[in-house]
């Protein structure tokens, strides 16, 4: 009981940041765009988040650097692919090198450095619960923020207005357009919320995950995210699924390797990739729910006629 | 450390003697499998680059290249080093190996010093340093200072110099309590901060109480301080990330070597080799024994002071294998070849050993 407590609560940890990333990028996918660029908007963000910690002492005003910080780099991908209309894939791979470097420059004096940990915020009484209290309601402020922008993307999305200008945009962009809707805009505003996302999933990793900075920490966390909204077929819900399921794994595989079972250390560490294919493949069986889900205008640029 | 800044200054001496001739100054270049802060491996090589560049002056300028991965893309780094003037060249992860050894056949004019390996060839020498020898000192301290009586380590990949590492880990800790038990954990990387963290809390979670690490990142140091168990650091001293947690770590100290090696190049002797140094040589020391009682220290100083004065050897029979079968017998020692190809456990490692 103990002990799947703890595993449970591990993987919570390693699933969160792949969870807050692959939100954020199902909603610049749901308008349209697709930035290749999670990894480096996480791995700026993570390096934000600790210095601003480490200088300020305060991991909360950190997690705000770092989304500021996702979130500008984000900019930066809409100035050039929305306004510039360069091409998305391109420039999400450089955006993701940029990450990288930029982070690595930035961080230099940061290496080693002791990090300020989020600490865990109990809820009093929902706390106590056996089992459950420990897993859902002794956790920092990243985790409970990230079952809040599922359910509130998801509401977003489906139930509102607002989410369903944005998902005709990713749709079909030029009727979108025709109906006044400006493309351009609401496409800034979901590039920038992704950014900002993926910020705070870096953040989630120097202040939470791995209380420290080092270069590339990230770790293709950002390429497991940007499949994972694959995965999800661009449902939010499905990300939880997706990325618990991801998280499980690779922790399980761990445990199993710690028990001793005598299978193959190599063979454990892909097997979260290969239960991420097995996945897709079942998904995929049905096309025409696929095709209903997948966003018609993605990765296409939008150059408005005049 | 005294025997370190022992061996810089009889370097400096070296070397001061060396630069009074003045000429053109010998270019070394270093590739670099991780980044130079990483806190553990590639920071510990840097640190070497970084003595042989203050202490040999003007006689040598050095380059370096950081965060090269092993494979197809460090035969290019290697290359763009050998054609760019560079006079000697170390790559320093064992997965440069054949890439050296490719480039050097095609610059027979450049030196190559490749670490961790075991090819050579006319300009390529392989220098190793026996981290064994470490081993088998916090493997017995960690048999001291466990409850549980079980230790965990998570390990890189499934190569010799590891396997090494954990078999001389096992065996110094059952010197002390034959019963001892160790929880091999792969991660299958060399550094991923957030893996090796989680195998450290899986580990953690399944009942050991003293981590030990043959990766290179801080977190597992991190994650011991967080649940209150000892570790061990590797490459570099981590005491900074767990002040109250490091025992001792078996840190890296290459810079005497790698001021000789350069050395050698402007003086026209060098030559290739095979280098496998140890405690003794001060290519690896142990960082301050802390946070453990002193009977347990003495004991950790006895056993440095044994291993170096050559009197005891970490692999001294009888060893078993983990099928049961005699490795070595009672009293011999495992020669050298045997440990550079080590492909099997010794008896009492919980794990498969990945082939």
């Amino acid at each position: 009981m103990e002990l799947a407590v703890a595993v449970i609560v591990t993987i919570v940890t390693a699933a969160t940041p792949l969870l807050i990333a692959a939100i954020g990028e199902l909603v610049v996918e749901r308008s349209g765009v697709l930035n290749l660029g999670v990894e480096g908007m996480m791995v700026i963000g993570a390096v934000a988040a600790f210095a601003i910690a480490h200088n300020t002492g305060s991991p909360y005003l950190g997690i705000v650097g770092g989304m500021a910080a996702g979130a500008f780099l984000a900019l930066l991908f809409g100035l050039l692919t929305l306004t510039l209309a360069t091409n998305q894939v391109a420039t999400g791979l450089a955006l993701t090198l940029l990450g990288l470097g930029l982070s690595g420059a930035i961080g230099e004096p940061y290496v080693g450095l002791p990090g300020t940990k989020l600490q865990p915020i109990e809820i009093p009484l929902l706390a106590d619960i056996p089992f459950f209290g420990p897993i859902l309601f002794k956790q920092d402020i990243i985790v409970y923020a990230s079952f809040a922008l599922v359910a509130g993307v998801a509401w977003f999305l489906f139930r509102t207005r607002a989410g369903l200008t944005l998902r005709s945009v990713g749709d079909s962009q030029t009727s979108a357009h025709t109906l006044g809707i400006s493309v351009i805009r609401i496409r800034y505003l979901a590039v920038l919320f992704g950014g900002a996302c993926a910020g705070l999933a870096g953040a989630q990793l120097s202040l939470a995950y791995t209380p420290q900075w080092v270069e590339n920490m990230t770790a293709g966390r950002g390429w497991i995210a940007l499949a994972l909204v694959v995965f999800a077929s661009w449902r939010p819900l499905r990300v939880i699924a997706g990325a618990y399921l991801f998280g499980a794994v690779t922790i399980g595989q761990l445990h199993a390797q710690a028990l001793g079972f005598g299978i193959p250390s190599q063979l454990l560490s892909s097997l979260p990739y290969l239960a991420t294919i097995a996945v897709l493949v079942i998904i995929s069986r049905d096309r025409r729910l696929t095709l209903v889900n997948t966003p018609a205008s993605l990765g296409k640029p939008f150059v408005p006629d005049r | 450390m005294k025997l370190r800044i022992l061996g810089l200054t009889l370097a400096a001496a070296i070397v001061g003697s060396a630069s009074a001739q003045a000429q053109d100054p010998v270019e070394a270049c270093f590739v670099y499998v991780g980044s130079k802060t990483d806190g553990g491996w590639t920071q510990a090589h840097d640190i070497g680059r970084q003595e042989a560049d203050h202490l040999m002056g003007d006689a040598v300028t050095t380059k370096f290249v950081e965060n090269i991965p092993e494979g197809a893309d460090a035969e290019r780094a290697i290359e763009r080093f050998a054609r760019s003037g560079c006079d000697i060249v170390f790559t320093t992860s064992f997965g440069f190996m054949d890439p050296t050894i490719k480039v050097a056949k095609k610059y027979p004019d450049v030196k190559f010093e490749h670490a961790t390996g075991y090819k050579t060839a006319d300009n390529v020498t392989s220098y190793n340093s026996r981290f064994y020898e470490g081993r088998y000192i916090i493997g017995q301290i960690a048999a001291k200072m466990s409850k549980t009586g079980v230790a965990g380590y998570i390990a890189s990949f499934p190569i010799p110099e590891v396997v090494q590492g954990i078999n001389a880990f096992l065996l110094g800790a059952q010197s002390v309590n034959p019963d001892f038990k160790l929880k091999v954990v792969w991660v299958n990387s060399w550094f991923d901060a957030g893996k090796e963290a989680d195998a450290a809390k899986a580990l953690i979670d399944q009942g050991v109480d003293i981590l030990t690490q043959h990766t290179d990142s801080t977190a597992p140091m991190q994650v011991a301080a967080e649940r209150g168990i000892h570790a061990f650091g590797q490459a570099s001293d981590m005491i900074k990330a767990g002040p109250e947690t490091q025992l001792t770590a078996i840190v890296d100290t290459w810079g005497a070597y790698y001021i000789k090696r350069i050395q050698a190049v402007i003086d026209g002797t060098w030559e290739s080799q095979s280098s496998w140094d140890g405690l003794k040589d001060g290519i690896l020391t142990m960082a301050p024994y802390t946070n453990m009682p002193d009977d347990v220290k003495a004991m950790a100083e006895d056993t440095e002071a044994k291993i170096k004065s050559g009197e005891l050897h970490p692999f001294t029979g009888p060893v078993k294998k983990q099928d049961g079968t005699q490795w070595l017998a009672d009293g011999e020692t495992a020669d050298d070849g045997t440990l550079l190809g080590m492909n099997f456990y010794v008896e009492g490692v919980d794990d498969k050993l990945p082939q």
